[in-house]
């Protein structure tokens, strides 16, 4: 008998006698948040924030100005783009665009200073970004090894309040990067440092189609 | 298991030699206060907690009753994604594999993310005897692994271990692994986690073979899930061209769905966060995407056995959160160094001695490594009832009969006797009344369980006596 039918020759052996299990209850609650676009979007940027990501809030018409400021400010010379991401998003900024390529070896994308990209999805009560590799987002890689990270959230679309509604709308197929707040570790006597092998930066643009209160420039 | 521990004293030998170590009580007494007040601020947050570490509990003991059909659904699902499925019966087993997967890279030197079930195996030894390199790549790993050290939590390996301690492990041995670090390097955490970034970049950015663990296994979608907060586990599940994770047969579960209860209650019973800062979940391989090559390697090392016991079986739904440490008054005091496992605290005390069964000395003692006082349990977020399973394995451990355990038998045949027999029990109730200034406090020359505690003292004359003379 090969490892493989011994171990599940073993394991029916084991549960042989024991009772049938019920489906579980799913008897949690779907969201703990009111459905309530703007009540999602502060939550969101409040969480955000809490973990020690940079919140910006702006309209369609203002992010080209808005990511121009980002990148100058950071100092960054190169921006790392997917393929994917529209192209007027950068149309004024002087930084270097540099077109993710498969042919870019770790060591290339470890001189690279910015990364923008957009995502699948922003869950509220988590304060977490979901990349699923998209032509907007790119590979997992490219959002790891620069140690800024500029990402764009679609509001109100893309912003859903929890997790049990989140589940749905991922494709379990595509490789999948949940994002709460920049590199962190609490390894050292549980003091949370930010930054260890991960973006240190992670500025999120909360983005909405039409001018919004409180929008930034 | 590794035998790394072999020829470890009992606990209660390790634990007395913790106790007086005053850094380490103080190490892990700051971090395990720390931690267990944010764990209940994050916990607060849900109303419905209760509702989802049941659900939690539900589909993890699903998850057990059908593991065999839910192992072979993986199995095909990951093979259709492009992975490769190895079984292994046993920790040799297991290493064998991985360092043949490794050997056949051409590759001498691996990354890897934190993993128990790597430790529990002993790997690392494995592939050093193999002339293959193994970095850890978790900051607490690094730490433990520079200062030849052994982990002492599940979250947090270097939990022991302070600042400044930490300082002197980077300043004198960075260099032998890699990048030294920096000459002018502090004590403070934000420096300390610079030196280990700047030592392990240029690992990860060479590195063409991964080695993880997986916090979950989807059956239903074969998709493989690790939660970490640093980007190390990105870095190695993402940039090498081979992957291999070794996780234990336990760590699948059915459906994608049921990922929404697990990623809430885990981040936020381990480090007390709402969310931890990264997740990667990947399904076999992508095209262009991570790594080319991807083999899994589903352990099992005593878990069949562990699953054969009705009562002990519910530490198999334990998600590694550590919470249960966090809250224990004798890990708080011990340390995890004297549960002599990689599996140290209240869950290390049900599931080591299950994984590798109570012949050894220290697997006997575990069981009683334990003041019964439930508040593991409490915190669990899978509500493994720990005491219950502890005191069953004390039950298995006492039958088996050791030494304290005749002088126990003996005690209890003799008091058997004496309460079948009144007029004896009368006198020597008489006799232990009057001589009662004379008895000591404790019972001289007894076990663990005596020297710990004060004997009641006796009452002026024996209650049958006092009825006698004022109720008749």
């Amino acid at each position: 008998m090969n490892t493989r039918e011994t171990i599940l020759t073993r394991i029916r052996t084991a549960v042989a006698q024991a009772p049938e299990v019920p489906e579980p209850a799913r008897d949690y609650l779907p969201s703990h948040t009111p459905n309530n676009p703007q009540i999602l979007l502060d939550l969101l940027a409040e969480n955000l924030t809490d973990y020690r990501a940079i919140v910006h809030h702006t309209h369609e018409d203002n992010l080209p100005d808005l990511l121009n400021q980002l990148l100058s400010a950071h100092g960054s010379q190169t921006v790392l783009v997917p393929p994917g991401l529209p192209e007027h998003w950068l149309q004024a900024s002087n930084a270097q665009q540099i077109e993710d390529s498969s042919t870019h070896t770790p060591h290339d994308l470890d001189t690279v200073d910015s990364v923008v990209t957009g995502c699948a999805l922003a869950i509220a009560e988590t304060g977490t970004l979901v990349l699923d590799a998209s032509p907007d987002q790119g590979r997992r890689r490219i959002t790891l090894i620069p140690d800024h990270h500029i990402c764009i959230v679609r509001t109100p679309d893309q912003i859903i309040a929890s997790l049990p509604q989140a589940m749905p709308r991922l494709d379990p197929t595509r490789p999948l990067t949940w994002i709460s707040g920049p590199s962190a570790t609490s390894d050292i006597e549980l003091d949370r440092v930010e930054g260890v092998h991960g973006p240190r930066t992670l500025e999120v643009i909360l983005l909405s189609a039409t001018p919004q209160p409180g929008d930034q420039r | 298991m590794s035998g790394t521990y072999l020829g470890m004293p009992s606990f209660p030998v390790a634990a007395r030699e913790a106790v007086n170590n005053p850094t380490l009580r103080a190490n892990l007494r700051h971090a395990t206060h720390t931690i267990r007040a944010k764990r209940a601020v994050a916990v607060a947050e849900l109303a419905d907690w209760a509702l989802l570490r049941e659900a939690g509990k539900q589909i993890k003991d699903r998850t057990l009753r059908h593991l065999d059909t839910l192992l072979v659904e993986l199995e095909e699902k990951v093979t259709a994604a492009g992975g490769v499925v190895h079984w292994a019966a046993d920790a040799e087993e297991a290493n064998r594999i991985v360092t043949e997967l490794v050997v056949a890279t051409g590759e001498r030197e691996v990354v890897k993310v934190k993993s128990m079930a790597t430790q529990e195996i002993g790997l690392n030894e494995a592939l050093e005897a193999a002339g293959i390199a193994a970095y850890e790549t978790d900051l607490a790993e690094l730490i433990v692994q520079l200062g030849q050290d052994r982990p002492s939590h599940i979250l947090v390996p270097a939990i022991h271990r302070n600042r400044g301690e930490i300082r002197d492990i980077f300043a004198t041995t960075m260099g032998e692994w890699g990048r030294p670090a920096p000459d002018d390097l502090t004590d403070s955490p934000a420096a300390l986690a610079e030196a280990a970034r700047l030592h392990l970049r240029e690992k990860f950015l060479r590195a063409k073979v991964g080695i993880s663990g997986a916090n979950f296994m989807v059956a239903e979608t074969g998709t493989l899930v690790v939660l970490e907060s640093e980007g190390n586990g990105r870095m190695c599940l993402t940039l090498p061209e081979t992957l291999i994770s070794v996780v234990g047969i336990e760590k699948v579960i059915p459906s994608w769905r049921d990922l929404e209860v697990f990623l809430q209650t885990l981040p936020r019973s381990s480090t007390a966060e709402r969310m931890n800062p990264y997740t990667s979940t990947w399904t076999g391989t992508t095209d262009s995407d991570g790594p080319k090559a991807f083999h899994l390697v589903l352990l099992d090392n005593g878990r069949t056995n562990t699953l054969a016991d009705e009562v002990g079986r519910q530490a198999l739904r334990c998600i590694r959160c550590s919470a249960c440490l966090n809250v224990c008054p004798v890990y708080e005091r011990a340390g995890g160094h004297a549960y002599g496992s990689v599996y140290p605290g209240p869950i290390g005390a049900i599931l080591s001695p299950q994984l590798r069964g109570t012949q050894s000395d220290i697997d006997a003692s575990l069981p009683y490594a334990s003041s019964l006082c439930g508040a593991c349990y409490e915190v669990c977020p899978v509500a493994i009832d720990i005491p219950e399973v502890l005191v069953h394995l004390r039950e298995q451990v006492a039958e088996k009969g050791g030494k304290g355990h005749r002088l126990e038998k003996t005690a209890m045949k003799a008091a058997g006797w004496i309460l079948n027999h009144p007029a004896a029990l009368g006198a020597g109730e008489r006799l232990a009344s009057k001589t009662r200034k004379l008895h000591p406090h404790k019972v001289p020359g007894a076990s663990a369980w005596t020297d710990s505690r004060d004997l009641p003292a006796l009452p002026e004359q024996p209650f049958r006596d006092w009825w006698k003379k004022n109720r008749t």
